[in-house]
């Protein structure tokens, strides 16, 4: 196993960036219309890469699988983004930013690159203003912040419940201001079907035309992958339908190595799965968890009652419910860390206690709030505190106010009102903080060939806090990829343009064909959906939020003999040659196919717990993850060689010379 | 559930197309009617037929790709939903329920339920920003106070998730709620003053341009729109428009 | 500015602006017939005046007429542009689902008023440019009547039943014309008035007192008669 090199500069961590920035090779105006750059993806950190890169003077090639750039996946982000700011004076600084998400990350994030990620946050927020992102406000003009995920500042800044679609919406205005300018050609409704290599540089794509079906090739001197996370490998996740891996798998599969891919996180607070016909699953924010109170009963006979409709919820008196985040966690309670929250979760489910027909779901419960809310609001007012429906009204009022959208998304979706009976959740796959491996500079093993965003691995660790993903994207694309591309690109000014007519062109562009010929002419009888839902099935229950060896060794050997069903039994209908997204579909599933094995394997080599990576053998007497710096104090870095099963383990070392290592308690 | 779907079928954009009956049986009511498409299109596909292409991504309300007029209504009939959100208990065991894409001339269709609404990407690159470079080098976030309510009445605004239920339930295919839109984001901003009267122009002319029709502010848009956007922002547009041919 | 109306929305404005011109008008209109009702005399005096008075005749009147074109004639342009914006049509339009009648139908209420315009030249109009130009008479006065004629000319008019009918028929269209049109057109030139209450109410009122009071007053001359 050899030892990767990050490239992390040398000097005090607080001037490695502003010293790299002074260090690193520029390429002069004139010279920079003689490049080109193709970015894949338009999600925050591919849409603020593309405008960023046109506005330097790079020719930049855009390409999404959406019908436009904003439907990428930013836009379905909820809560906000943090930026140390300290406007509210209550103590924060990039230092303590860096800090708090190094230890969200349950310390296996690369320190260099997140202190960076804090140092630029709060250009973030000024680049976002300036462009008219509506951001909440105060009376007083001022911005307004809210505290998220169990922080003790207050740094997160927000539009309503939509700040990813507002994020989104002003990187891709910057984007229509540059396609208006012929600076960035956008194509839309094409899917990134290999990357090309030529001389072990990236220099190009090959691409098929979503619409007619037809397969490009695109030159350049470099090539971004932002194309997020790959959490659909479960077939359930709040991800959106399309989202996939197939970009970076690809690029994995030509010599990108692949970091950290059991780092997965799930989200405690999802809309549970009502039956086997579920598409997708629907994320209610972190935020509920500041006013709801989660249990489920303390009677086995109670739940049976539940589940067949014969007791209601809201009959299970105060002594015969199990509040068991309060009850493990008396210290942080019902707020303890998504990862933790959602393993609680899937402890009581397993038991038995899970209140819906599924058996996966428990309570969240905002009654008391209600309650409580009313009886101040009652106080307030000089009203009658003991007023039940008085109380019930003004404490509903206020929980309205706060949550009413996402009470209401909740109404829509399972038709029951929560402001009545408790709400219903389980855990989804939500993010993943695993990606393709990138050094200081965000390039991939492959030169010319970087990776942004979600895509790759370098900023969260073993866990991501709640509101830091979107402060990442717009960090990469707007103010660290820019620079660092250029370092990387000073080399080509006299490269001149790169020829699609090369034999690396024809190969990539043959390999491609080959593969679409061998879906569409399999001819098979079963749907591709019918393979995706079976490698969710095996990947939720043996690499979900609990992983054992035993479970582990068996979801290799399950994934690959899926892999071999699927190629033999998929039926693609339709030809190559149209609108086809069953073959777009098969292609992807295809490669989660691949994934899904290389993440179990990851997840059996690192024998510790750590962040949303939880091994049944390591955990405390009561149950709590057991981190083992010793010997897991590393990035897995996987090298493809042919097969997944065969990949080889590279390990980038993780020294923390900033932050000392300390076991994470919620006691 | 047991439902007969009727579905515009039409194979590419040049072909013609025709509407097409499907029996279909066994729909829970708590699938959402993109799922209830699954399932008919997992049917399809075993009996060796070409599925319904329709556009779908995020599935929660956000994203703006799902599409559909579903008995006459886009995104159906429920209020302040998407197509994705729209759920089956909103139908009644026996409905015949027809879907179609959303028409309009500037919205061609690709395939089946499939519309190609790269009109509103052209709009807005013709002014739909602040031009402004993503340098980083901008001035402090606080430094120029916003009041409250403009930033609020900006957000309503800027919700839009481009998804054209407008222009589709609109007797005249006018984009004008969604252009609206777009221009009084910028136009409540102070951000956005500076090249206000260029940005309405471009953006008008390029509406116009792409062949959307005129608003006669039947209002049916506001009604339909999944994101409840409100036709004063048509008003805002036709003011700015007025302020920046006159003054 | 003539790029201004080169624009969707420049024509919109001019819609109504010209809208806007022929409430006032319609207002006026109905001010002077009511004259009619409660006092012939007074009608007569008006009438007369009106139909002498040089700056009426030959500035405002002009300015009328090209206003009533141009509001007919914008219709029709706007309403073709924005069907050729359709393209293929529904197999099923919900329309009622999310909009009035009245404001999905403006082109079918304005084109019984304008066939009601019509009627309304051949009955008075014509005939008064007849006696004015063809003539020469500006009198005011005619045979068989005492004083002025205007009054006898208008309860003339308003003894057959059928014509009586097709008035209010045409105004009971106007209403529906005036019910959406009233606020849409402040509306379109940008304020956001139209979607006021108070504006809301103050449209219906107009957008039913008026055509009402016509064809009330249609209907006192053929009862009285």
């Amino acid at each position: 196993m050899s030892t990767l090199i990050s490239n992390v500069p040398e000097g005090p961590i607080k001037d490695k960036w502003t010293n790299h920035k002074n260090n690193i090779d520029l390429v002069n105006p004139a010279n920079k219309r003689l490049i080109d750059v193709i970015v894949v993806g338009t999600g925050l950190a591919g849409a603020s890469a593309s405008a960023t890169l046109a506005e330097l003077g790079y020719n930049v090639k855009s390409f999404c699988f959406q019908d436009s750039p904003r439907r990428a996946h930013s836009i379905a982000a909820q809560g906000g983004i943090n930026a140390a700011k300290n406007y509210q004076g209550d103590g924060d600084s990039i230092h303590r930013l860096f800090y708090d998400t190094v230890k969200g990350g349950d310390y296996r994030s690369r320190e260099a690159n997140v202190y960076r990620l804090a140092e630029v946050s709060g250009n973030i927020i000024d680049q976002c203003v300036a462009q008219g992102v509506p951001f909440a406000r105060e009376y007083g003009g001022l911005l307004d912040n809210r505290s998220f995920g169990g922080v003790l500042v207050s740094r997160t800044f927000y539009a309503k419940g939509q700040t990813g679609q507002q994020l989104l919406l002003g990187a891709y205005s910057a984007m229509n201001r540059q396609i208006g300018r012929g600076k960035i050609k956008m194509y839309n409704r094409h899917e990134m079907m290999d990357i090309v290599k030529v001389d072990g540089k990236a220099r190009g794509i090959i691409a098929r035309n979503l619409v007619t079906g037809e397969i490009e090739r695109h030159a350049a001197h470099a090539v971004v992958i932002a194309s997020g996370g790959y959490g659909n490998v479960f077939f359930l996740s709040t991800n959106a339908m399309g989202s996939n891996v197939s970009a970076a798998w690809k690029i994995h599969r030509k010599g990108a190595y692949f970091a950290n891919p059991c780092f997965t996180q799930i989200h405690p607070t999802c809309i549970p799965v009502s039956g086997d016909h579920q598409s997708k699953l629907t994320l209610m924010s972190e935020s509920l968890r500041n006013d709801g109170r989660i249990w489920v009963p303390k009677k086995l006979e109670d739940v049976k009652a539940v589940r067949e409709g014969k007791l209601k919820p809201t009959e299970i008196a105060e002594e015969d419910r199990d509040y068991y985040l309060e009850r493990r966690y008396p210290a942080f309670g019902n707020l303890v860390p998504r990862d933790v929250a959602s393993r609680a979760a899937k402890e009581r489910c397993d038991e038995g206690y899970g209140v819906n027909a599924t058996g996966e779901a428990v309570y969240l419960d905002f009654a008391a709030s209600i309650e409580r809310y009313g009886k101040e609001q009652a106080h307030v007012r000089g009203l009658d505190e003991n007023d039940k429906a008085v109380v019930q009204k003004l404490g509903k009022e206020v929980v309205k106010a706060k949550y009413g959208n996402l009470f209401q998304m909740y109404y829509k979706i399972v038709d029951q009102d929560p402001y009545e009976t408790p709400m219903m959740i389980y855990p989804a796959v939500h993010y993943t903080m695993g990606g393709v491996w990138v050094d200081y500079n965000l390039m991939t093993t492959i030169p010319g060939c970087f990776a942004i965003g979600e895509a790759n691995f370098s900023d969260h660790g073993a866990n991501r806090l709640g509101a830091s993903a979107l402060m990442q994207g717009l960090a990469d694309g707007y103010f660290v990829l820019p620079y660092t591309i250029g370092d990387y690109l000073s080399d080509d000014i006299r490269t001149g343009a790169i020829s699609t007519n090369s034999p690396e062109f024809d190969q990539a562009e043959a390999e491609v064909k080959a593969q679409i010929d061998a879906l569409i002419n399999n001819k098979g009888t079963q749907s591709v959906d019918y393979f995706h839902r079976k490698l969710g099935k095996i990947l939720w229950n043996q690499c979900g939020m609990s992983r054992n060896a035993e479970g582990l060794q068996q979801a290799i050997v399950d994934i690959q003999k899926l892999r071999e069903d699927f190629y033999q039994n998929v039926c693609v209908p339709g030809s190559a040659n149209e609108f086809n997204e069953e073959l777009a579909k098969a292609g992807r599933v295809a490669d989660f196919l691949e994934l899904g094995e290389l993440f179990a394997k990851d997840a059996l080599e690192r024998a510790e717990s750590c962040g949303g990576h939880f091994r049944e053998e390591s955990q405390t007497p009561e149950g709590e993850a057991l981190r083992d710096d010793v010997n897991f104090a590393f990035v897995s870095a996987w090298e493809y060689t042919g097969q997944p099963s065969e990949a080889v383990l590279h390990k980038e070392d993780l020294t923390y010379e900033n932050i000392e290592l300390k076991t994470r308690s919620y006691k | 559930m047991r439902l007969t779907l009727k579905i515009w079928r039409q194979e590419n954009t040049h072909a013609e197309g025709a509407m097409v009956t499907y029996p279909i049986d066994n729909i829970s009511p708590d699938m959402s009617f993109l799922e209830m498409m699954d399932v008919l299109n997992k049917e399809l596909i075993e009996k060796g037929e070409s599925p319904v292409a329709f556009d779908h991504d995020c599935r929660e309300g956000i994203c703006g790709m799902c599409s559909m007029f579903i008995n006459g209504e886009a995104h159906g009939p429920d209020r302040n939903v998407t197509t994705c959100q729209l759920h089956m208990r909103k139908f009644k065991d026996g409905d015949t329920i027809h879907i179609e894409p959303f028409r309009a001339k500037a919205f061609p269709v690709i395939r089946d339920l499939v519309v190609d609404r790269s009109a509103f990407d052209r709009i807005q690159h013709a002014g739909g920003f602040i031009s402004v470079n993503t340098s980083g080098n901008t001035q402090d976030a606080n430094a120029t106070p916003i009041s409250k309510h403009a930033a609020d009445t900006a957000m309503d605004a800027a919700t839009c998730i481009g998804c054209g239920a407008c222009v589709a339930t609109c007797k005249n295919s006018s984009a004008m709620l969604f252009v609206g839109a777009k221009v009084s984001q910028y136009a409540l901003l102070p951000q956005g003053q500076v090249e206000a009267a260029d940005r309405v122009q471009h953006m008008v002319d390029q509406m116009d341009l792409e062949g959307f029709g005129n608003c006669t502010n039947t209002g049916a848009c506001e009604v339909e729109c999944p994101k409840g956007i409100s036709l004063e922002n048509i008003a805002r547009m036709n003011r700015e428009l007025l302020k920046a041919k006159l003054l | 500015m003539a790029q201004l109306f080169q624009s969707s929305i420049g024509r919109k404005v001019a819609m109504a602006l010209s809208a806007f011109f022929l409430m006032v008008f319609l207002l006026q209109h109905f001010a002077i017939n009511s004259l009619s009702v409660i006092n012939p005399d007074a009608f007569n005096e008006v009438s007369h005046f009106m139909g002498t008075n040089p700056v009426v005749q030959f500035a405002l009147q002009p300015v009328l007429i090209f206003g009533v074109l141009f509001h007919f004639m914008m219709g029709f342009i706007l309403d073709f542009k924005n069907r050729k914006a359709n393209g293929k049509s529904y197999v099923k339009y919900n329309g009622a689902a999310n909009a009035k009648w009245a404001s999905r139908n403006m082109i079918l209420s304005g084109l019984v008023i304008l066939g009601f315009m019509a009627l309304h030249f051949v009955d008075f109009w014509f005939p008064e440019m007849n006696t004015k130009f063809i003539q020469g008479d500006w009198s005011g006065t005619a045979e068989g009547v005492e004083g002025l004629r205007y009054y006898e000319e208008l309860r003339h008019k308003f003894v057959n039943p059928y014509r009586v009918g097709a008035y209010a028929l045409a105004f009971v269209f106007l209403a529906l014309h005036l019910n959406h049109g009233f606020t849409s057109a402040f509306q379109s030139v940008g304020s956001t008035w139209g979607r006021k209450k108070l504006l809301q109410t103050i449209g219906l009122i107009y957008a039913y007192v008026i055509p009402v009071g016509f064809i009330g007053i249609a209907l006192f001359h053929h009862l009285t008669h």
